[in-house]
């Protein structure tokens, strides 16, 4: 019996290895929603991340009209496939600020040049302390944030054009 | 030529730690003495080499030396010379190249000073630490290069991350390292009596100023990082149970079981085999924390993962030297001999208590950080576990570990009775009752868990000072004046963090110039808003008016602006006054020109990090009375040689 107890703690690392080990060897893919959804946005300020298209803080929600909040990077290639969509929905006037991820000025020139700019404003979030407060885990993920500032949907991943209908519903429920 | 210099150093060094592996252990397989003292040179030898390298790499930070693929990502030549020096272990490679560093120079130290430990245990012990150092000069040289060129020289560097642009810097992650990776002699030491199966109360004593010297380190190391997160990131908290705090934490809490059972097997010669597992567990704990934060495992979730490959390489170490450990102590922990039995009423019984609490409060932290790993193994689903988890479930287990603190002391080795330490326990137990009295009726609206804190804090503070009682404090010696010392500030620690919890004040206000808002006894007046600018950064800065009764005193909390690279900061504005803090940070303007201030007033918050501080204190005089006495009993040996 003791024989056995001695060989429990090596067996307990080998449980650990096997967790960890599929961890690393399988490459996440499924997602964490955000327990913000339902409350307020938390206050932030981020400066411009493409001058002179001013810097987006907290500020600029809960006015009254709902808009939509779009995490993205350059670097982010489900970021380049979900830009027409964005970009048509901004032209049926939807209001559309963004949040770039670790980005740099010039990359995001050229991205936003390429792909088109749906943004009214866009802040540049270099240390992702913003994501993380908002409860994003990735990149692309979108929110919609109602009128008095509440955090009322999330869409994690790259919007498709079959996700355009549940996400322009949330906006107009958000209204 | 000097990165190339430095890298030199990291090979020579590697090379250095196979051949201190191979004396040390052909030394112990043949008991070939000449070996066995060779090892010790080399073991210098290779911490010098590690030393050296370290400093090369310093050296290129404070020069700015842009030809320095590390440098040029991590440092600026703006940057003011405190955070270039700093800026050194501030990311990924620099801060393995100073882990490595303290494992060398700990294996060094050991070579140099570790006089009780018989030769062939401690050339198994050399050893064992050569095998681990050069895992992970393997890894810096393979996998992390800190001393990679660039293919050509950029006129300026990316600069460091403004968060860490902050003194905390250039004290906390070294604290920290040499508690966390010193500790790998209790590992080694252990490891190399399992060799030679010398596991004794001589064996005990040799490893116990070493847990304590590291243990020291790692408990100042914890507080400080504490502390930053508390001032540095602006949300008023002072632990958030991440990750990354929970792997400093979990060494932490083995090593101090550790601490407390190799003080049963020095004095009483109990607990053998247990005392090895724990020195193992300890590193085990430093190097998976290690790896959780390296691997970006835990922050796989984000997109932007860590490089795999360093991942998987670490993971491969720490299975070599856990698995191997582990699997060492199996077959060997049956051939070591019981040590002395103890009646369970005994203050043998009170530690053994202690250590099964702390490895429960090490098992919850280390479920609660790994969990989500294992639900998305298992489920595929991911999601996080936070604060409401940790604190439910190990405060109460922490309750009843302080309860143990207090008693533990006061009873006598291998039996004791009832009855005498009731009466011992008598004038703890009615300050307690007082304690429990006073809050029910004062503060009867506080949190459950709170509660307990304050009414348990107080009663193992009257009993941590009682084993003073009845003493001459002149002859009391200076180790028990440590754990005295460490157990008040345990006490002291809990008071703070449950007042913090329970009494805090928040106010969040938006303010134009002229406005006033109360917050806790104090009343905030906004005098100014202007704008003000440091060597690489720019900032609003709000002139603050804090008036409690007849004192007035003015506060500069800023909002930071750096340019390199482009982040915000915040520099909240805290003054702590002798029952608490006042915690102002300004945040952003508002359409209509307010500005958003937010208040906190913490009362006795100053405690968790006194008490913190404390209970190091109390471990610096407990390793001194040690080395005290073990240089007087040295004396005493060579005196009665010489007769």
């Amino acid at each position: 019996m003791k024989r056995f107890w001695l060989w429990f703690p090596l067996g307990l690392f080998l449980l650990f290895f096997g967790v960890v080990a599929s961890g690393l060897i399988k490459p996440s893919s499924t997602t964490i929603k955000s327990r913000m959804v339902g409350k307020a946005l938390p206050t932030f300020s981020l400066p411009a991340a493409n001058e002179p298209q001013p810097g987006l803080g907290s500020a600029t929600f809960g006015q009254g009209q709902p808009r939509l909040l779009n995490i993205f990077a350059s670097w982010c290639i489900p970021c380049v496939a979900e830009a027409p969509i964005l970009m048509k929905m901004a032209q049926q006037g939807v209001q559309i600020d963004g949040i770039a991820i670790r980005d740099r000025p010039q990359d995001l020139a050229r991205f936003l040049a390429r792909n088109g700019n749906p943004y009214k404003r866009i802040g540049s979030d270099i240390d992702s302390r913003v994501q993380l407060s908002l409860g994003s885990s990735g990149v692309p993920e979108t929110f919609v944030i109602d009128g008095k500032g509440i955090i009322r949907y999330q869409h994690i991943g790259d919007i498709r054009p079959e996700d355009v209908p549940e996400i322009m519903a949330a906006l107009k429920a958000a209204r | 030529m000097i990165a190339e210099a430095g890298h030199a150093l990291l090979w020579i060094a590697a090379v250095l730690a196979i051949l201190q592996f191979a004396f040390g252990g052909i030394g112990v397989l043949r008991n070939d003495r000449e070996f066995m003292a060779n090892t010790k040179p080399v073991a210098i030898a290779q911490g010098v080499a590690a030393l050296l390298s370290f400093l090369v790499l310093i050296w290129l930070f404070l020069i700015t030396d842009l030809s320095v693929k590390l440098v040029v990502s991590n440092s600026h030549s703006a940057k003011p010379l405190l955070y270039k020096f700093a800026g050194t272990w501030g990311n990924h490679e620099g801060s393995m190249l100073l882990w490595v560093m303290v494992l060398a120079i700990s294996g060094g130290a050991v070579a140099l000073l570790e006089k009780r430990l018989s030769d062939r245990t401690l050339s198994a012990t050399l050893a064992a630490q050569a095998l681990i150092s050069f895992g992970f000069y393997a890894f810096l040289i393979f996998s992390s290069n800190p001393f990679e060129r660039m293919p050509t020289v950029p006129l300026e560097g990316l600069g460091l991350n403004p968060l860490l642009q902050d003194p905390g810097l250039a004290f906390h992650p070294p604290t920290l390292y040499i508690g966390y990776v010193g500790i790998s002699i209790a590992f080694s030491i252990a490891v190399g009596a399992l060799i030679t199966k010398e596991v004794d109360p001589a064996f005990a004593r040799a490893m116990r100023p070493w847990v304590l010297g590291a243990w020291i380190f790692l408990t100042l190391g914890i507080v400080a990082g504490s502390y930053w997160a508390y001032y540095e990131l602006g949300w008023g908290g002072w632990w958030f149970w991440d990750p990354v705090e929970n792997a400093s934490l979990m060494p932490w809490l083995a090593a101090t079981a550790l601490l407390h059972s190799v003080t049963v097997l020095a004095t009483r010669d109990g607990l053998r085999a247990w005392t090895i597992m724990l020195a193992v567990v300890a590193f085990s704990m430093s190097m998976v924390g290690t790896f959780l934060v390296r691997s970006g495992i835990l922050t796989s979730v984000h997109s932007f993962a860590v490089d795999p490959e360093r991942g998987s390489f670490i993971l491969a170490l720490l299975t070599i030297y856990i698995g191997g450990a582990l699997a060492l102590f199996a077959l060997r922990a049956s051939s070591v001999k019981e040590g002395t039995q103890f009646e369970l009423f005994s203050r043998e019984g009170a530690l053994v208590a202690n250590n099964l609490l702390l490895s429960a409060i090490l098992g919850i932290v280390f479920v609660g950080t790994l969990y989500p790993l294992a639900a998305e193994a298992l489920t595929g689903e991911k999601l996080s576990v936070g604060p409401p988890y940790f604190n439910a479930a190990s405060a109460p287990v922490a309750i009843i570990l302080i309860l143990i603190m207090a008693a533990g002391p006061l009873m006598k080795w291998r039996k004791d009775d009832w009855k005498v330490v009731g009466q011992r326990l008598a004038v703890p137990v009615l300050v307690m009752a007082l304690a429990l009295a006073a809050f029910a009726i004062m503060a009867p609206n506080i949190g459950i868990l709170s509660f307990l804190g304050f009414v348990a804090a107080i009663g193992v503070g009257a009993a941590s000072i009682a084993p003073l009682w009845k003493r001459n404090l002149r002859r009391t010696p200076l180790f028990t004046w440590g754990m005295v010392i460490s157990h008040l500030g345990i006490a002291v620690a809990i008071i703070g963090m449950a007042s913090e919890a329970s009494f805090t004040k928040e106010t969040l206000a938006a303010m134009n110039i002229g406005d006033t808002r109360s917050v806790g006894p104090y009343s905030v007046t906004l005098k100014d808003v202007k704008p003000v600018a440091g060597p690489n950064w720019t900032a609003v800065e709000a002139k603050l008016e804090v008036r409690r009764g007849d004192t007035l005193i003015e506060e500069r909390p800023q909002a930071r602006m750096f340019s390199s690279p482009v982040t915000a900061t915040n520099e909240a504005a805290i003054r702590t006054h002798f029952d608490g803090q006042i915690y102002l940070v300004i945040g952003e303007e508002q359409p209509d020109g307010r500005w958003q201030i937010r208040m906190w007033w913490k009362p006795l918050v100053s405690l968790i990090w006194a008490g913190g501080i404390m209970v190091a204190l109390g471990g610096l005089l407990a390793l001194l009375g040690r080395i005290r006495r073990r240089s007087a009993v040295d004396l005493l040996v060579r005196k009665e040689a010489l007769a």
